[in-house]
């Protein structure tokens, strides 16, 4: 067997053995490619490039556990719905999600989040009252930086109030591009 | 200091586990060793100090599962004319793998392991000894009786 047949088996024990805590693959999008990472209880972390993937994985292996292996198999559905999302046949990810990397007020912004629209926009302030601290605008957008599940919790579609598209995890010509996406489907 | 994650340390320490395996139960079993040794080291990993050896931790491990190998094989006493030859990607010395590696299945235990520690895992004397049992100078002697040993039996370059 060579190496990498090697890895990817011992990937597929590692999870029948209970011992897979944290499943990444990557996947190249129309916005490049993405770490996809899961727990046992969802997905935990979407990162794009300029995040650095090897960085995202320390981090990982810091916050969660260093059991950390390329399992593309737990990742499936995520990988099937992103597709179909790319491909305007999707305008809502159902997978079950493992919020515990954020915590705290980001983590309420992040569920407000998952409330904004595919094809919609809203503002940060609008977002912060949603949130119950409209003045915590700021701190919205701290929570939209932060966001570890980009695309799927679409951070994206917050944009400044004055009309601006303000920044945005994966750089502001990501953001541009998912948000044409959503227009045109 | 931080634990890697385990994909990092497959990556960077799987190829020369690889061939520690080979040289000590055969290629054969060596997938299979491989594997155990990955796997036990998985779930042993969170607890490993950091800052420790990992590569002298997965060749430790990988000793205990080529030995429960060993044994296991003993017990079902197959008997094998020869190993095969396994084609390799892996980049191994020489062009003639299978010849080495029959060479290195003729070794006597303690002079294969002692080889294969030595000079493919790169572990020193002490380490092995602390391994196989016995004294470094042991360990020592019988590394070089397997080289020497190989160095008559193979006719391919030794490193």
């Amino acid at each position: 067997m060579t190496l990498d047949a090697l890895t990817a088996r011992l990937a597929v024990e590692a999870e029948d053995a209970g011992l897979l805590d944290v499943a990444f693959t990557t996947v190249d999008t129309p916005v490049g490619p993405l770490l996809l990472a899961a727990t046992t209880e969802g997905l935990v972390r979407v990162a794009y490039a300029n995040e650095d993937h090897d960085a995202v994985l320390q981090t990982l292996a810091d916050r969660i556990s260093p059991r950390v292996l390329r399992a593309p198999a737990r990742l499936d559905a995520a990988l099937r719905q992103l597709d179909e999302y790319f491909a305007g046949r999707r305008t809502a990810f159902d997978l079950p999600l493992d919020l515990r990397l954020s915590a705290g007020f980001r983590r309420d912004v992040l569920t407000h989040l998952r409330e904004v629209a595919y094809g919609t926009t809203a503002s940060y302030a609008a977002l912060a009252a949603a949130a119950g601290s409209p003045r915590a605008v700021r701190a919205v957008g701290t929570a939209c930086a932060t966001n570890p599940l980009p695309v799927v919790v679409p951070c994206h579609r917050v944009v400044r109030s004055d009309g601006a598209l303000g920044n945005y995890v994966g750089g502001v010509v990501a953001k541009r591009a998912l948000l044409d996406l959503e227009a045109a489907a | 200091m931080r634990l890697e994650p385990f994909e990092a340390v497959v990556r960077r320490h799987g190829p020369a586990v690889l061939r520690v395996c080979r040289a000590v139960v055969g290629p054969d079993a060596a997938d299979d060793a491989w594997s155990e040794t990955f796997l036990a080291a998985l779930r042993a990993y969170p607890e490993l100090p950091p800052g420790s050896n990992v590569e002298a931790w997965l060749v430790r491990i990988a000793q205990r599962k080529a030995v429960d190998q060993l044994r296991a094989a003993a017990r079902r006493a197959v008997p094998v004319a020869e190993p095969p030859d396994v084609p390799s990607a892996l980049g191994l010395p020489g062009q003639d793998d299978g010849e080495l590696w029959t060479a290195l299945a003729a070794l006597p235990d303690r002079q294969r392991q002692a080889v294969a520690y030595h000079h493919l895992a790169g572990l020193p004397y002490a380490e092995i000894a602390a391994l196989v049992g016995g004294t470094p100078e042991a360990a020592r002697r019988a590394a070089a009786d397997g080289v020497a040993a190989l160095r008559r039996t193979y006719r391919g370059d030794l490193p």
